[in-house]
């Protein structure tokens, strides 16, 4: 990973992207790009953030590298340390926690032995707890990568784990 | 007023097969508000979503069109921006507009934006909801292509840009300083007010900022007029109302309903009733995480509107009606909202960032039996030294469900101090 990072490169595709990125914003407030930049790089990049590629970012949009460093500590989406290919993260919040999310964090752990907070040495997956995700009325639920999983029972989360490519 | 036949503004297409396509919602009459409120003056629309009495949809309540009409009339650039930060528990409304009907919220946002002379807007999305922006983006496509967004906005010499912004997961920037300031590539704490956003607002410029459904409710008012609009729901509480009903309820669900319905009604007619039936209600929890629960007798005869549920002592908030019934531990349950709220805080202010902390751990300490006596004084006495003393309303937000929760089960806290445990679950 590290030998990655150190000669990050938006691929074509991504560099086109941020073309497409900048023009949503007035041409004098490429700042405003830096967010949506930090998601792309994150993409790129293998689904984290490392302090190469914060610079990279600072650099591209041509902003001080510590005010990319205070956005991306400031924003929970932003991973600042390796993450499993499968980034499974559960809502504890409360109209989840009245749904029995207790019960798919326990049938998430077990699944995937891991703790809360913690990833699989394999790389394949990274498990953490995190606040409402605005499902509530479909609770519980969890999210892995892009994709929302709802109306979750302990059996269910099992078979979509298995199900993951 | 019955639970059947209700007028459905927002969510009147979100049941057709296709209905995010913008071909199903021209074959449902979208885009025909544009078309009339082109025909307008921008203070006219004003006017008529003033008389329309549409308050905000995103928590705070405050008037829509008295919103607008604070835009002053300079030739600074001006702004409008959506807030689809939807992010505040229990709350889940906007994400079927988006998902479901995101052309009924960009045409509500070019009349907007028409109405207040802003070019350029922002949908700012919360970045959890990625297959909702890609839903909002492919309608923003669309509607380029068909002409209602650009530089001639259905053929005339009208100009709106419109794009998405997604967050990355911060509750704070729900509120529009904050959601401001990370559109602009910082970190999301929200601005000292005045100046208020009107006059200084996304990079200096006037700005209106309004809730998804706010703006989702604008075609509907200039299509059937203000005064129609006025008509719907109760004095000072006009029109439609998304809840996003979640908790111990046999259907939960996000219903539009009329403000002023009885909440038994919502809960019962609507939401498939109380798990295990009325009397196994202990609690609602009516708008949202910030808005302190109310006990069951209470239940029984508050209407949800803004005023009622004000004299009841709570708020109609986001309107995310939380549902707890009898085996639902009080005290656990605002713990984990304090806990949420630390997590959250900005630690721009003190008391917030100070008091948010210490909020949660004297909860979670009584939770576990390891309360002290005094402790729901001390609970009081910190929530009074957030409350008012900071930029945001986070603070208050994060104090209301604990006081709210002490003086509606004094008897439970008690409990868990003097025993050590919970005399519920």
């Amino acid at each position: 990973m590290s030998e990655l990072q150190k000669t990050l490169q938006f691929s074509e595709a991504a560099l086109q992207q941020a073309e497409l990125i900048f023009q949503r914003y007035p041409a004098d407030r490429r700042d405003s790009a830096v967010m949506p930049l930090l998601h792309l790089a994150q993409r790129e990049f293998g689904g984290w953030l490392s302090q190469e590629a914060l610079d990279y970012v600072a650099a591209f949009v041509g902003m001080p590298p510590i005010r990319v460093y205070e956005v991306a500590t400031f924003y929970t989406m932003y991973n600042l340390k390796p993450v499993g290919k499968y980034h499974v993260q559960v809502c504890t919040n409360i109209s989840c926690w009245l749904c029995a999310s207790d019960d798919i964090v326990k049938a998430l752990q077990e699944k995937l032995r891991l703790p809360l907070g913690g990833s699989s040495s394999d790389g394949r997956f990274t498990l953490t707890e995190v606040e409402c995700l605005g499902a509530c009325v479909n609770a519980p639920m969890m999210q892995i990568n892009d994709d929302y999983y709802e109306n979750l029972t302990p059996a269910q989360v099992s078979e979509i784990i298995d199900r993951l490519p | 007023m019955s639970g059947t036949a209700m007028t459905k503004i927002v969510y009147k297409n979100i049941h057709l097969e296709n209905s995010h396509t913008l071909a199903v919602y021209k074959a449902n009459g979208g885009y025909q508000a544009l078309e009339k409120a082109l025909t307008l003056t921008g203070d006219d629309i004003i006017d008529e979503v003033k008389q329309s009495g549409i308050r905000g949809r995103g928590g705070a309540g405050f008037p829509a069109g008295l919103k607008w009409s604070f835009i002053p009339k300079d030739d600074r650039a001006k702004y409008l921006v959506c807030n689809a930060d939807e992010g505040e528990p229990g709350t889940c409304k906007d994400r079927d507009i988006l998902r479901y009907d995101p052309h009924l919220l960009i045409e509500g946002m070019i009349i907007a934006g028409y109405a207040v002379k802003a070019e350029r807007g922002y949908i700012y999305i919360r970045g959890e909801f990625y297959r909702e922006a890609e839903r909002v983006q492919a309608a923003i496509d669309e509607a380029y292509a068909a002409g209602y967004l650009g530089d001639r906005v259905m053929g005339r010499e009208v100009r709106f840009q419109l794009a998405i912004h997604r967050g990355g997961g911060a509750y704070v920037c729900g509120e529009e300083t904050g959601l401001i300031e990370s559109l602009e590539g910082k970190k999301g704490q929200p601005r000292l007010k005045p100046p208020f956003p009107a006059n200084i607002g996304l990079y200096g410029g006037p700005t209106v900022i309004n809730n998804v459904e706010t703006l989702s409710s604008v075609p509907a008012i200039i299509s059937n007029g203000g005064a129609w609009y006025g008509k719907l729901g109760v004095p000072k509480s006009s029109g439609t109302k998304l809840f996003s009903v979640s908790g111990h309820v046999n259907k939960p669900g996000n219903y539009e309903v009329e403000l002023g319905l009885p909440m038994r009604v919502l809960l019962e007619e609507y939401a498939g009733g109380v798990r295990g039936g009325w009397d196994n209600l202990k609690g609602v929890i009516p708008g949202g995480s910030s808005t302190p629960v109310l006990t069951k007798s209470v239940c029984e005869t508050v209407t949800m509107d803004y005023d009622a549920l004000s004299r009841a002592g709570s708020m109609l908030g986001s309107g995310a009606v939380i549902v707890l019934d009898r085996s639902v531990c009080i005290v656990r349950a605002i713990a984990r909202l304090s806990r949420f709220y630390r997590h959250e805080s900005c630690g721009q202010c003190s008391p917030c960032r100070e008091g948010t902390g210490w909020l949660a751990q004297v909860m979670e300490r009584i939770e576990q039996g390891k309360g002290v006596q005094g402790d729901m004084d001390l609970l009081l006495s910190i929530s009074e030294n957030i409350q008012g003393k900071t930029i945001c309303a986070l603070g208050d937000a994060a104090a209301m469900p604990v006081v709210g929760a002490i003086k509606a089960f004094p008897e439970e806290f008690q409990y868990h101090v003097d025993h050590g445990r919970c005399m519920v679950a």
